[in-house]
């Protein structure tokens, strides 16, 4: 009978509570309906039009630049229809252009080795198709080969010149002194063979619109080329992250400083490297945690993205979309685009140590080593280590419950990823590699000592500590 | 028990993460022929005392080539049907010849002969050279999937022929024994296997055998016709014994109780013709080379900027083509540490192929030469003697490769490195180059400018402390041929 009675009390709470959340769900169906769909993540939803895009204004010419800018560095391959080698995906490439026009995108970036040399071409074949006011091109001087042709006069012009037949342009939106490095290599590059002067008339007959550079190196260099002759230059490049603004790796300078020089001189910044070659959107569940605590729905990409948008002084933030998804996720970031607060910077900065705690090679995959004459994949190495220490699975300690699982993992993975000529071992230390490193990775020593930490697994001298 | 034994010892083939041989690698060492040439007494006596016992159960249960053939044999009855055997006289001249032929070809070192007419061998090339590839193929795909999941669970292997002769080799003998077993069920193992015809002799006077009781028999032929070694007489009421292998088909078979597996002394028996031949080589020339590099992009370094007015080529990205590499002419094999020598492994070696299939590093592959048919040989264009490694040493059955520990084998030395100036990347390309300095276990190379005051360097080889382990060789950029490669030492010393 007791039983009975507890039995009917908990059927009548049952039912009330029921009641009251019928009525409490009923009317919130009648404010908005269930579709099956988050409308706040930014992966699924509406895709933001150019109405709601966030634009920025470029204080020399006035050009209005959309907040996302589109990086050609990374165009994806297919195989040729003979099965031989492999081409640029130009369909691809144009259903990407085409939508990213389409939803307000208008500044494109390119440069004369991107795509193993083919990016120019892909860009001007997607971007002919559509009305030249339309969009803004950028493309740049890549003379830093060591040869002398390439750095002279002749055979810097002969690429300018190559740059319009490519890009099937009469004019360049924004034309960039590429990757500035050293002192010594501005002067070699722009100064001693009167670059820099040819460049300035160009620009004076409309030809360019806007001269800048962009930077990887020395801040001696990044001092002396921003005060040089007083130019007023109409932008610059440089790599800024939430890693990079006090963190830069190797000989990299803070992008905090950049940006405060840039701000001085009134030249706008374009931002390249928002997600450090997509490392910043692939954290690990831990690391995102503080982030994911804030905003659930939003992916670690948009965070990056924001924080690179967020400065005033940001004229466009380059991004290497190969997918439509990346494309659909960024343009959702920025239409329009909500500046980091206070507590999300905090958030982040959480982020940026856990980040430094690891055992990251700072590569981004920009490919500027490739290729290695000697057939090594130094991207693809990096890629397999990174991914192993971002998982949190590197098998460095034997005395780890899971060394055994983790070591397996990392070996089979390694000649997965890399084919076992491509791998460290084969790097002979040539170092012709190391001056192209925008990263300044000192490739040949990382390569050294990943062959050697996979020698030891190999040979089970991994120790336990 | 006899398909137990076929299972494993062809996984020991098949397998190359060495968990079989774990278990089961024994298997392998009790076959008599590699346990003659490992001096393996116990096991010498043991199989000598089985067979002195039951008759020739080895023959049904261990050797792998029998039971081949008498799946063969079962495959063709299921195919055929009914009257499959009957009794043929033993060929006595050619068995006693092709045990003469091994006897004198083990003692002389004729060792193309011996690893031809070892039936244990015979079996593991066929195994290693068809079985093993079609198997790594499986594999392949289950590691395509897993890579695919996400899982690590399968790793690729490389599947390549390691030696087109030896593929031949290995075809034909599937193809003659293959043919003998469809239509006569054990006649290989009865006129042409030398081990055979030597167990049968110690067969003749074992204490347990089938008899054939006349006072029941009714001359039925039953048991004739279910014998596949073919040596039950009905007619005669005899049973070659030296013939018989043991299988018990006709126990089962007579519906009269005339036969019994039994210690009594039978009657005697006769001999007549059979006949088939010893397969022989035939060479198909493959050497073929699988692993070409991935879809690159060519052409990069071809001095391409000097014209002038032409802009100057700047690419990033893309992957330099990688040249096979070529195995150097070599005046001395490299054999593995653990085989002591040319001479040791040349004399023990019966050309298994089991160390071939074993080896993780795509070193060992068969030696094309008359004097060392078959035998494994080492070289260095995918992979290096590797030192945690020493697979080989553990799976070998003959002795022929001792076995030896990761330390004994760090100072073992079996070859060592030479130089070839013109070839070396430092000379051809200008580049510095640390590869063979760097990646050599024992430190034996160092590297020293090539001239007073050139900061190129280029390396010297420690002829005594370089153990000929080929990692110099294997890693050295230089392309078809190495500019650093092992030569031999006829003898393997400890250094």
């Amino acid at each position: 009978m007791a039983k009975d009675n507890k039995k009917n009390i908990s059927r009548r709470d049952f039912l009330k509570v029921l009641g009251a959340g019928t009525a409490a769900s009923a009317a919130l169906l009648a404010g908005c309906r269930p579709t099956g769909r988050s409308n706040t993540s930014s992966i699924t939803g509406e895709v933001p039009g150019p109405d709601r895009q966030t634009y920025r204004t470029n204080p020399h010419t006035g050009d209005r630049v959309s907040l996302l800018g589109y990086g050609c560095m990374r165009w994806p391959f297919r195989p040729t229809a003979d099965g031989q080698g492999q081409e640029i995906d130009q369909d691809l490439v144009n259903e990407l252009v085409d939508y990213a026009i389409e939803h307000g995108v208008n500044y494109f970036d390119t440069a004369p080795g991107y795509a193993r040399g083919l990016s120019e071409e892909a860009t001007g074949i997607a971007l002919k198709r559509h009305p030249r006011e339309k969009f803004f091109v950028a493309t740049k001087l890549s003379n830093m080969g060591d040869d002398a042709y390439t750095r002279s006069r002749e055979g810097s012009i002969a690429m300018y010149e190559q740059s319009f037949r490519r890009l099937q342009v009469d004019y360049i939106d924004y034309y960039l002194l590429h990757s500035i490095g050293t002192i010594e290599g501005v002067n070699s590059r722009f100064i001693d063979n009167g670059m820099i002067d040819f460049l300035l008339r160009e620009k004076e007959a409309g030809r360019i619109r806007n001269l800048g550079w962009s930077f990887h190196g020395d801040v001696e260099a990044f001092d002396y080329l921003l005060a040089y002759k007083d130019i007023q230059w109409d932008f610059c490049q440089i790599q800024l992250n939430y890693i990079d603004w006090q963190h830069a790796s190797g000989r990299n300078v803070n992008a905090e400083y950049l940006y405060a020089e840039l701000q001085k001189k009134n030249v706008p910044a374009v931002i390249m490297e928002p997600l450090l070659g997509g490392r910043l959107s692939r954290l690990n569940s831990l690391t995102q945690a503080p982030l994911r605590q804030l905003r659930p729905d939003d992916t670690p990409a948009t965070w990056a993205f924001r924080y690179a948008g967020t400065p005033e002084g940001v004229l466009t933030v380059l991004s290497g979309m190969t997918q439509m998804e990346h494309l659909q996720e960024n343009l959702r970031t920025y239409g329009p685009l909500e500046p980091l607060n206070e507590q999300e910077y905090a958030a982040l900065e959480d982020v940026t140590q856990y980040y430094l705690n690891e055992d990251f090679i700072p590569c981004t995959e920009c490919q500027y080593c490739m290729p290695c004459k000697y057939g090594i994949d130094i991207p693809g190495v990096f890629a397999h280590y990174n991914k192993v220490v971002n998982e949190q699975r590197m098998p460095d300690d034997a005395g780890d419950p899971e060394y055994r699982k983790y070591r397996r993992q990392f070996l089979v993975g390694y000649d997965r990823s890399v084919p076992k000529l491509r791998q460290a071992k084969q790097c002979i230390g040539c170092g012709i590699c190391k001056p192209e490193c925008p990263q300044r990775i000192p490739i040949p020593d990382e390569m050294v000592r990943i062959d050697e930490f996979v020698e030891n697994l190999r040979r089970e001298k991994v120790s336990a500590y | 028990m006899g398909a137990l034994f076929f299972t494993f010892i062809t996984l020991l083939f098949l397998d190359f993460t060495g968990a079989v041989h774990a278990w089961f690698g024994w298997m392998a060492k009790v076959q008599l022929v590699p346990a003659i040439l490992a001096v393996n007494l116990i096991v010498i006596a043991v199989l000598a005392l089985l067979t002195l016992v039951f008759g020739r159960i080895y023959c049904s249960v261990i050797c792998p080539l029998g039971v081949c053939q008498d799946i063969v044999s079962w495959t063709a009855g299921r195919v055929r049907k009914k009257r499959r055997f009957s009794f043929s006289p033993a060929l006595s001249w050619l068995r006693w010849g092709v045990l003469a032929l091994f006897i004198i070809a083990l003692v002389a070192h004729v060792e193309a002969v011996k690893s031809l007419l070892e039936p244990y061998s015979a079996y593991g090339r066929i195994a290693s050279n068809i079985f093993a590839p079609v198997y790594r193929l499986g594999n392949n795909g289950l590691a395509f999937l897993a890579e695919r999941t996400d899982s690590y669970a399968f790793y690729p292997v490389s599947v390549w022929v390691k030696s087109g002769v030896t593929l031949g080799i290995a075809l034909l003998t599937l193809l003659v024994v293959g043919l003998l077993a469809w239509r006569g069920g054990r006649t290989y193992c009865n006129t042409v296997c030398p081990v055979g015809t030597f167990l049968g002799f110690i067969s003749k006077f074992s204490l347990y055998k089938p008899v054939l009781d006349p006072r029941k028999c009714t001359k039925c032929s039953q048991c004739s016709r279910v014998c596949k070694a073919s040596c039950i007489d009905y007619k005669n009421y005899a049973i070659d014994h030296s013939r018989c292998v043991a299988c018990m088909n006709c126990l089962d078979k007579c519906k009269f109780d005339a036969l019994h597996y039994t210690t009594r002394r039978p009657a005697k028996a006769a001999a007549e013709p059979a006949g088939n031949d010893v397969p022989v080589a035939e060479a198909t020339d493959g050497g073929g080379m699988s692993r070409r590099g991935f879809l690159a992009v060519a052409g990069l370094f071809a001095a391409a900027n000097s014209v002038k007015g032409q802009a100057p080529d700047i690419v990033d990205g893309g992957l330099a083509v990688i040249e096979d590499k070529k195995i150097p002419d070599r005046e001395t094999a490299v054999v593995p540490p653990g085989s002591q020598g040319a001479r040791h492994m040349k004399v023990h070696c019966t050309a298994c192929q089991l160390c071939v299939s074993a080896c993780p590093n795509d070193i060992l592959r068969p030696s094309s030469k008359l004097s060392t048919f078959m035998q494994p040989e080492m070289a260095f264009e995918k992979g290096f003697c590797r030192p945690e490694c020493t697979r080989c040493s553990e799976v070998c059955p003959d002795g022929a490769i001792r076995r030896i520990t990761p330390a004994e084998k760090s100072s073992i030395q079996i070859g060592r490195a030479v130089w070839i100036k013109e070839n070396c990347v430092v000379n051809v390309n200008g580049d510095t180059c640390t590869a063979c300095q760097r990646n050599c276990p024992t430190g034996a190379i160092a590297l020293v400018p090539r001239a007073e005051g050139d900061e190129l360097r280029v390396p010297v080889v420690d002829t005594e402390t370089c153990i000929g382990c080929g990692a110099c060789e294997y890693v050295c950029p230089a392309r078809p041929l190495s500019a650093i490669y092992v030569e031999g030492i006829t003898r393997h010393r400890t250094i």
